[in-house]
């Protein structure tokens, strides 16, 4: 713990003489850097999970250090305030409730679980707070206090099957996962769309989340009669997964991996050789074409001091979901956390993947969905991809659809849920 | 069937693997070695490093992370560990201590990370370790298909199965491990130099935590938690096996592989551990010195 402390004193430090370095060249704006606005930014910097928290962070200084490199918000600098969740839900709820009660910051950029989202929740909705999301998650959430800039299950899925069942001619689907809620939320997605699409499931099975002991598990996907495996695996058992799959020799053009979950993180972790051929969908990878996307991936990279850097969805949500945030303020005027929320809604930015828009119903994210295919380099080649964003649907595994949404401005329709 | 006992099988070398230092040093030492996962991990770093600024690949990091792993655990003996000797508990907090600076260590990359220099194949992230191609895919033996690096696993750990044997019963410096485990004091009074065995014995369960280190990165992830888990899995085989009888552990890594892959197979992994956890709770109700047991210090 001390020193995590002392990491985020000596960075705090760092930061501060960058500042007075500028000092001569923005001397107006120095001078009034007590008018800095706060915003807190909470993410593992220890821990398991800081694999890729640790990543989710670095981005959304370097966003925060975009919009101050261009005069910030409102004529104000923004000011992060960086705290460190340690990988644990219980911390990430106090250090949520010290960014937001002592710091007073208007708005909190925080979690990739959704262990550490639903700690952090109640301190959101009773301080009336903003909490903004970067990550993929399994929906099922209408907070009014929380803005999702990530996918959820209907954009990374209602592309995916149909694409699966359709385009790759695989119907018997054995559905892996790690046993938690996301896996089991898009598995029951999964099954809806599979049963639409004239496909059929053979299994649903789990692991536990963190175990990386595959053989057996494998070794009964071999023996399942099943033409396509369904993974919606988290974390570093990805990495195991994918090489216990080559090893028992099973091969990806016969019995494809697709995947809702592996990144260019686990694909390098793995070694690109026993992925390549599988797929994933995801709103954002770094493989996507284009001039915007590459020079992100640049700057990114130039920032965190690695050539090697990756950049993956939840980064790229972290990068851009502090830009809409920038417009909102500038939009609302005032740095308070529900004059910001009402600014979001319907807020549009040109975020590195394409455009991206805020739905002002739900506070969840218009996105892009894409399917990759993972090739020998380590990149996935883009194969597949919508024309334009979709509208984001937290509750399509309960018959949620575009022109009839469950949670709107008013809150969440309940009375439709349990219909 | 045949591949479900294949599975078992390399399951249960996967558990000895990892078991096996510590039935030295839990079983023949007394000492409770939280630190036990975190050599593994260095064993795993240790290949990740050979591959980066040795080029060389996972059969060379064997003997090298046999040796670091070996002097590393020889120097916690030497500075932490000789003076909690016969304090069960303190040794459980101390080498747990030495556990969470070693896994900061990594992630921290040495300390070289506050002042914003990365070394490569260190830091909080993943880290890949390539396996030669003879190693990957399956071959066929009969009419069964067996992973090429669990049947490479199963060899190594037999290999240092029957090392640990000979060294333990067959040397004149296992009679004297013996002899401490049975009796430390009476060992010293007949001469032996407890204190100078007691640091081999322990750099030695070290260093094979460090090769199991090695075998483990060729199909888990690499990263600065993954010892943890293992010493779980690694303190259940020893306890079953009963302290201080390595045929105990040998055997009890086998019947916990094997019960975990066939529950695995006939209903799912997630109550195959429960089924283990619920085994393994029954052993020590039953039977509290494990299977194996003989009379220890």
């Amino acid at each position: 713990m001390d020193t995590t402390t002392r990491l985020t004193t000596r960075r705090t430090a760092l930061l501060g003489a960058a500042g007075a370095l500028a000092a001569p060249y923005f001397f107006h704006r120095a001078a009034r850097a007590a008018d800095a606005i706060k915003v807190g930014v909470l993410f593992s910097q220890t821990g398991g999970l800081s694999i890729v928290e640790k990543s989710l962070n670095d981005v959304t200084l370097m966003a925060i250090s975009e919009i101050n490199a261009k005069g910030g918000v409102l004529g104000r600098p923004v000011q992060a305030v960086v705290e460190d969740g340690a990988s644990d839900p219980k911390t990430f709820n106090e250090k949520a409730s010290k960014l937001v009660i002592q710091d007073k910051v208007p708005s909190v950029f925080a979690c990739y679980t959704s262990a550490s989202r639903k700690a952090v929740l109640p301190v959101f909705e009773r301080r009336q707070s903003l909490l903004l999301y970067p990550t993929y998650y399994e929906g099922f959430e209408c907070s009014k206090n929380v803005a999702y800039t990530g996918a959820v299950p209907n954009q990374q899925l209602s592309n995916f099957i149909p694409w699966i069942t359709k385009t790759l001619g695989k119907k018997k689907f054995f559905i892996v996962g790690s046993n938690y809620i996301y896996p089991r939320e898009m598995a029951k997605v999964s099954k809806i769309l599979i049963e639409k699409n004239g496909g059929q499931w053979v299994a649903d099975e789990y692991l536990e989340l963190g175990d990386s002991e595959w053989g057996s598990m494998v070794n009964k996907i071999k023996n399942s009669g099943a033409d396509v495996v369904l993974s919606n695996v988290v974390g570093d058992s990805v990495v195991a997964f994918y090489r216990e799959f080559k090893n028992q020799g099973l091969t990806q053009d016969k019995l494809p991996i697709c995947a809702t979950v592996t990144s260019e993180i686990e694909i390098a972790a793995m070694g690109p050789e026993y992925a390549a051929g599988s797929f994933t969908s995801f709103p954002y990878f770094m493989a996507i074409d284009t001039d915007a996307n590459k020079a992100f991936v640049e700057r990114y990279r130039a920032f965190v001091k690695n050539p090697k850097a990756v950049t993956h969805h939840a980064l790229e949500s972290s990068y851009f979901q502090v830009h809409l945030w920038a417009q909102a303020v500038a939009k609302a005027g005032e740095a308070a956390p529900l004059p910001i929320r009402n600014a979001l809604a319907g807020q549009e930015f040109a975020a590195p993947g394409g455009m991206v828009k805020i739905e002002p119903q739900n506070l969840h994210t218009w996105l892009t969905p894409r399917i990759a295919q993972w090739q020998p380099d380590g990149q996935g080649k883009i194969i597949d991809a919508y024309q334009a964003p979709v509208m984001p649907l937290p509750y399509v595994a309960y018959g949620e659809t575009d022109g009839a949404p469950f949670c709107t401005g008013k809150g969440l329709d309940t009375a439709r849920l349990k219909g | 069937m045949a591949e479900v006992v294949f599975i078992g099988l390399s399951l249960a070398s996967v558990l000895l693997l990892v078991a096996l230092g510590l039935a030295i040093t839990y079983g023949a030492m007394g000492v409770i070695n939280m630190a036990h996962g975190e050599m593994v991990m260095l064993g795993a770093y240790t290949t990740v490093l050979t591959r980066i600024y040795l080029h060389l690949d996972i059969l060379a990091a064997i003997p090298l992370a046999f040796i670091a792993t070996a002097l590393i655990g020889y120097a916690i003996e030497r500075v932490v560990v000789r003076r909690l000797y016969g304090r069960l508990l303190d040794t459980l907090l101390a080498t747990w201590g030495v556990a969470i600076l070693i896994q900061q260590a990594v992630r921290l990359e040495l300390g070289a990370s506050f002042f914003g220099l990365h070394i490569a194949g260190l830091g909080p992230g993943l880290q890949n370790v390539a396996v030669p191609p003879e190693l990957t895919g399956a071959l066929t033996l009969g009419s069964v298909q067996v992973n090429a690096f669990r049947a490479f696993i199963i060899g190594v750990t037999l290999l240092l199965t029957l090392v640990t044997w000979l060294l333990m019963y067959r040397t004149s410096i296992g009679i004297q491990v013996r002899a401490i485990m049975r009796n430390p004091r009476m060992a010293a009074a007949c001469g032996i130099d407890v204190d100078r065995v007691n640091a081999l014995t322990f750099a030695y369960g070290s260093g094979l935590a460090g090769v199991a280190g090695v075998m483990v990165s060729g199909f888990k992830t690499v990263f600065p938690d993954m010892g943890t888990p293992m010493v779980v899995d690694a303190f259940l085989v020893v306890v079953v096996g009963g302290v201080g009888s390595l045929l105990g552990s040998v055997f009890s890594a086998g019947l916990l592989g094997q019960l975990n892959g066939v529950t695995a197979f006939l209903a799912n992994d997630i109550i195959a551990r429960a089924v283990v956890f619920a085994f393994v709770i029954a052993v020590i109700m039953t039977r509290p010195r494990g299977l194996f047991s003989q009379k220890a210090r």
